[in-house]
């Protein structure tokens, strides 16, 4: 074989002559897998664990922050939630219905070996434009995968978003993100402790599949053979998971248990050494005794292949039994494989040969760090150069209006979501459809073990019995600001999902990130992402959410066509109080309809620019950090004090989409509106679809409109009174514009004028008009 | 008077199930571990939702030869009243204590939404609170709820006024654009020629508070107590 052995894992040169000094000698066949995956970008993060350190982790509520399998946050006195978001995107590309299903597993896993109990899992697509039909299966088979995952579980499947652009269409993404429930002192971590403590592998049996998942395929960039790689492409099986997902919350009640972590990506080999690295301990492991799936694997298999729906436990030495007792009782494995050692080492045995031997830290934590040359992108200057005043306003404002309604990217997503329990366990207040997910604390999810087969003294129902606390959960980002400008950007996906949260009177506590770029060790790439960087960590300063944890996802190419940079912000907001819970539709006839925030003159980066116009350029919409978080405050102030019947942030597609988002979502006696924009300057189609940040539209009753006028007075938040809520059945919206002959005569024109009826076609069949009904 | 909630590995709407007539009517509940065989003491036993054995081989196959199957059937036998949701109505098909079968969808898709059901016969043990007629607004959630039985068995459902729901639209009208699933006539639940068995697709368990958009679940659990209590007329 020609190829130098530290290319066939995924090193290069120089990594492979820091493997020899670290060991000082080589690494023979075994060793060489387990550095080639454990020094992989996806186990390591060598290109990015420079600029992550730029992120704010810190916080009152902050339980656990980056490190750990996922971040935990405190919501009540006695309750915590676990979060975290992680990327499928190559496997999902190769094979999206187990690539999205095995991305939902993955994550799930990651929260309940914390000791919570999955309560939401939310995802965020992105595909190719739907007349493609390649993007067309991707994205039914990632939707099916996720459905398929989620609903067996029985963990609701409460939001997400997605997005169809040009940039994805060699690299779909597949962000999944996972919340759930636990008492903060119940808290379990990986982490290998005890000399001489068992280690167990508990779950299904090992077999040879996903081999390679972390370094070949989430490593590297795509090309035409991207489908050879199906065999690194994992296979799940949900049932098993519900099994070891009930057997580990009845495992955690027990304190036999001295941590333990998901074997996910690079299985055996990353669950071991992050555990022993983290408790400053060595591992002796058997790769004979771990139940295999087939006869003839290799030790390097064992330690690599990235099987799902396993666990590594370490246990008190001695109570091994009780811990096969009640993973027997679920039906499932568990082997001993192997005890802590005082030495440090990773030391894996085929039998009675010692086939490895390697410090744990080396692995886990000893990876080079790289700080890649940045330089930003040429194309920049190029896209900002774009300059939306050249470009004619339509004449048929109500086409153009049907036009945007009709984008996949802002029509209804219930093609979606209806694929998706989004019900189970009786915690959905506020369903998929809305700006964000609501949930009730006071649901059928306990944080502990199922009570149907556990010792008596469990909590059977009813943990927050009563309680009025909600939690509002939303993931975001719009690609393409982050493409125009990765900074800003990404500083309004953080600032958005924040928002979503705050219309249903949530406040923001803390954020997830995926971080989805092509290929950091080109600079022009690297420059996007230490910018996206630079940009989430402004936002969550300001807004004071701190980044609990994420994913890097690169390499997010294909024959070097970079995906647009998406950095994916999942947020949890804490709702005090639910019987304000507010939601986008309109809810009475002679609601008045308030906008709050400034339109700017701005269409940069927008859908109408990009539907109607077929640009792509222009400069992310501007972004005042300091309004966004008197604007947000200003907004809950509003909902907690009574005053708002519906709210709604402005997106995608402008003023006008989310007036009509609102419409179509309205209680029966509210259907239509109608509306004046004052559009004293600049251009009508701006001020209609221009997505201008920081704003929300709020509906109120008219005897309390003077008081909401003194608090958005007192607060400074500039607004406008567009209209109200009827029920003619028609979507009426007007413009005040300067006259031709005097500018300060201001003249008013219909722009759009459309039954309800047109307006909710347009909108349902965005999807299903390539996806059939 | 005392309801069983039977988990099997598998099952994932116990919890609710369990929160609905427990926490939210007040009613004595306890959940039935797949390996049990003494149902004694239990005066109503309800098979939920959820995906017994991973779905494998076909919905709700596996099931019907745990243990515990063979204690409702006895029980059934012995006129205990049983109610399968979703997943429990496919197992009572393969059971053989319903007629007929579940399908795939007809659109193939796994469905999740809010429905209509008209009740179709409102003098049986799970209906007697509910009135003819009327419309019932819980939601579906499935993969293979597409309800199948030849003509004759459903001659036979329909003479003895054994179809409980049929989906409808808001307005009560049984039409192809109300059925989420292909079921024939479509048929939403069933019960047993006795009138004690019955299954039914939709999750009442899901609308049984206001918050969650619907309280007619409480219905049908509503109509087995009156039943038990005995102040209905038995059918």
């Amino acid at each position: 074989m020609s190829e130098p052995v530290w290319t066939q894992v995924g090193l290069t040169e120089q990594e492979y002559r820091r493997v020899c000094d670290i060991l000082g000698r080589e690494p023979n066949y075994v060793e060489l897998q387990m550095f080639g995956v454990m020094w992989s970008e996806h186990c390591s993060y060598k290109h990015s664990k420079a600029s992550l350190k730029k992120l704010p982790t810190k916080g009152p509520r902050v339980i656990q922050g980056p490190g750990e399998n996922a971040g935990v946050v405190q919501v009540t006195d006695d309750l915590a939630v676990a979060f975290k978001v992680e990327s499928h995107n190559h496997p999902s590309f190769v094979e999206p219905f187990q690539g999205a299903a095995t991305g939902v597993g993955g994550i799930l896993r990651d929260v309940f070996t914390m000791g919570a109990r999955p309560i939401a899992v939310l995802d965020s697509l992105r595909f190719g434009p739907l007349d493609d039909p390649k993007q067309r299966r991707l994205f039914a088979g990632a939707v099916e995968g996720i459905g398929h995952y989620g609903n067996c579980m029985g963990i609701p499947t409460v939001g997400g978003e997605v997005y169809f652009e040009e940039s994805y269409r060699g690299n779909c993404l597949v962000n999944a993100m996972c919340v759930g429930l636990l008492r903060p002192e119940k808290i379990r971590k990986g982490v290998a402790r005890g000399i001489g403590n068992s280690i167990m592998v508990v779950g299904a049996r090992t077999g040879r599949d996903g081999i390679y998942g972390a370094s070949l395929l989430a490593s590297a960039e795509f090309n035409a053979e991207a489908e050879d790689k199906r065999p690194s492409v994992q296979v799940g099986d949900p049932f098993m998971e519900k099994l070891l997902l009930e057997a580990c919350m009845e495992l955690f009640e027990t304190d036999a248990v001295v941590g333990i972590q998901d074997m996910g990506a690079a299985g055996l080999m990353s669950s071991s050494s992050e555990m022993a690295a983290r408790g400053n301990v060595g591992l002796e492991i058997d790769v004979r005794k771990v139940p295999a799936r087939e006869e003839g694997m290799e030790p390097w298999e064992f330690l690599l292949s990235e099987s799902q729906e396993r666990m590594l436990v370490c246990v008190q030495r001695g109570r091994e039994a009780e811990v096969e007792a009640i993973f027997q009782k679920w039906g499932l494995l568990s082997a001993v494989i192997g005890h802590v050692t005082d030495d440090g080492m990773i030391r894996v045995k085929d039998g009675d040969r010692v086939v490895a031997e390697v410090p744990a830290h080396a692995l886990a934590d000893e990876a080079p760090v790289y700080h890649p040359e940045k330089k930003e992108p040429t194309y920049l200057a190029e896209l900002r150069r774009f300059d939306p005043s050249t470009i004619p306003q339509p004449e048929d404002w109500n086409a153009t209006f049907l036009k945007l309604l009709n984008s996949p990217n802002i029509g209804s997503r219930e093609w979606i979501y209806r694929q998706y329990d989004h019900m189970v366990l009786l915690g959905t207040v506020v369903a998929p459809g809305g700006d964000a997910a609501l949930l009730r604390l006071d649901s059928a999810a306990l944080p502990g073990p199922h009570p149907a087969t556990a010792t008596s003294g469990v909590e059977q129902a009813g943990v927050a019995r009563g309680s009025k606390v909600g939690l509002a959960l939303s993931i975001d980002c719009n690609g393409r600001y982050a493409y125009l400008n990765p900074r800003r950007g990404a500083a309004i996906a953080v600032a958005e999902a924040a928002r979503n949260c705050v219309v249903t009177g949530a406040k923001p506590v803390a954020i997830t990130n995926c971080l989805n770029f092509g290929n950091p060790e080109k600079p022009e790439i690297f420059w996007t992402f230490d910018e996206a960087v630079e940009g989430i960590a402004e936002a969550c300063e300001a807004l004071e959410t701190p980044v609990t944890g994420g994913n890097v996802s690169f390499y997010n190419e294909t024959n070097g066509e970079p995906i647009y940079p998406t950095p994916t912000i999942g947020m949890v907001a804490i709702h005090p109080n639910l019987d304000r819970r507010v939601t986008p539709g309109f809810k009475q006839q002679d609601d008045v309809i308030v906008l709050l925030g400034q339109t700017r003159d701005e269409l940069g980066g927008s859908e109408y620019l990009k539907v109607i116009h077929g640009v792509v350029g222009g400069d992310a919409p501007a972004l005042d950090l300091a309004f966004e978080k008197r604007l947000q405050k200003a907004v809950l102030t509003a909902i907690h004090d009574g005053l708002v019947t519906a709210a709604h942030d402005v997106a995608e597609g402008g003023v006008a989409v989310a007036l009509a988002e609102m419409a179509l979502a309205a209680e029966p006696g509210a259907w239509g509106c109608q509306v004046n924009l004052m559009i004293p300057e600049g251009r009508i189609d701006s001020a209609l679809f221009g997505e201008s940040q920081s704003r929300v539209i709020l509906t109120v009753r008219p005897e309390k409109m003077t008081q909401l006028q003194a608090l958005l007075l007192a607060e400074e938040i500039p607004f406008q009174v567009l209209g109200d809520v009827t029920n003619s059945g028609r979507f009426q919206l007007t413009g005040m514009t300067p006259g031709v002959h005097s500018s300060s005569v201001f003249r008013r024109q219909t722009l759009i004028d459309l039954p309800m009826a047109e307006v909710e076609k347009a909108y349902k069949e965005a999807i299903p008009q390539w996806m059939g009904a | 008077m005392r309801f069983g909630v039977v988990v099997f590995p598998g099952t994932n709407c116990e919890f609710d199930t369990y929160r609905a007539l427990g926490e939210v009517l007040g009613l004595e509940v306890a959940y039935v571990w797949h390996q049990e065989r003494d149902l004694s003491g239990l005066d109503g036993v309800i098979l939920a939702g959820g995906f017994s054995y991973g779905d494998y081989l076909r919905t709700g196959a596996i099931a019907r030869f745990s243990p515990v199957m063979a204690s409702v059937a006895e029980f059934a036998e012995r006129g205990g009243l049983v109610m399968g949701i979703c997943n429990g109505f496919q197992i009572l098909c393969e059971a053989g204590l319903l007629p007929g079968a579940l399908q795939r969808n007809n659109h193939l898709q796994f469905r999740c939404a809010w429905s209509y059901l008209r009740v179709e016969n409102n003098s049986t043990p799970f209906t007697n609170q509910t009135s003819q007629g009327q419309l019932l607004r819980i939601p579906v959630n499935h993969g293979e709820g597409n309800y199948f039985a030849d003509p004759e068995t459903l001659a036979e459902l329909n003479r003895h006024g054994q179809v409980l729901f049929r989906y409808a639209d808001a307005e009560g009208r049984i039409t192809d654009e109300a059925n989420p699933n292909g079921s024939v006539e479509n048929i939403a639940g069933i019960c047993n020629r006795r009138g004690n068995v019955m299954g039914m697709m939709p999750h009442p368990e899901r609308a049984c508070e206001a918050i969650l958009g619907s309280e007619d679940g409480k219905y049908l659990f509503m109509s087995m107590v009156n039943h038990l209590k005995g102040r209905a007329a038995c059918v």
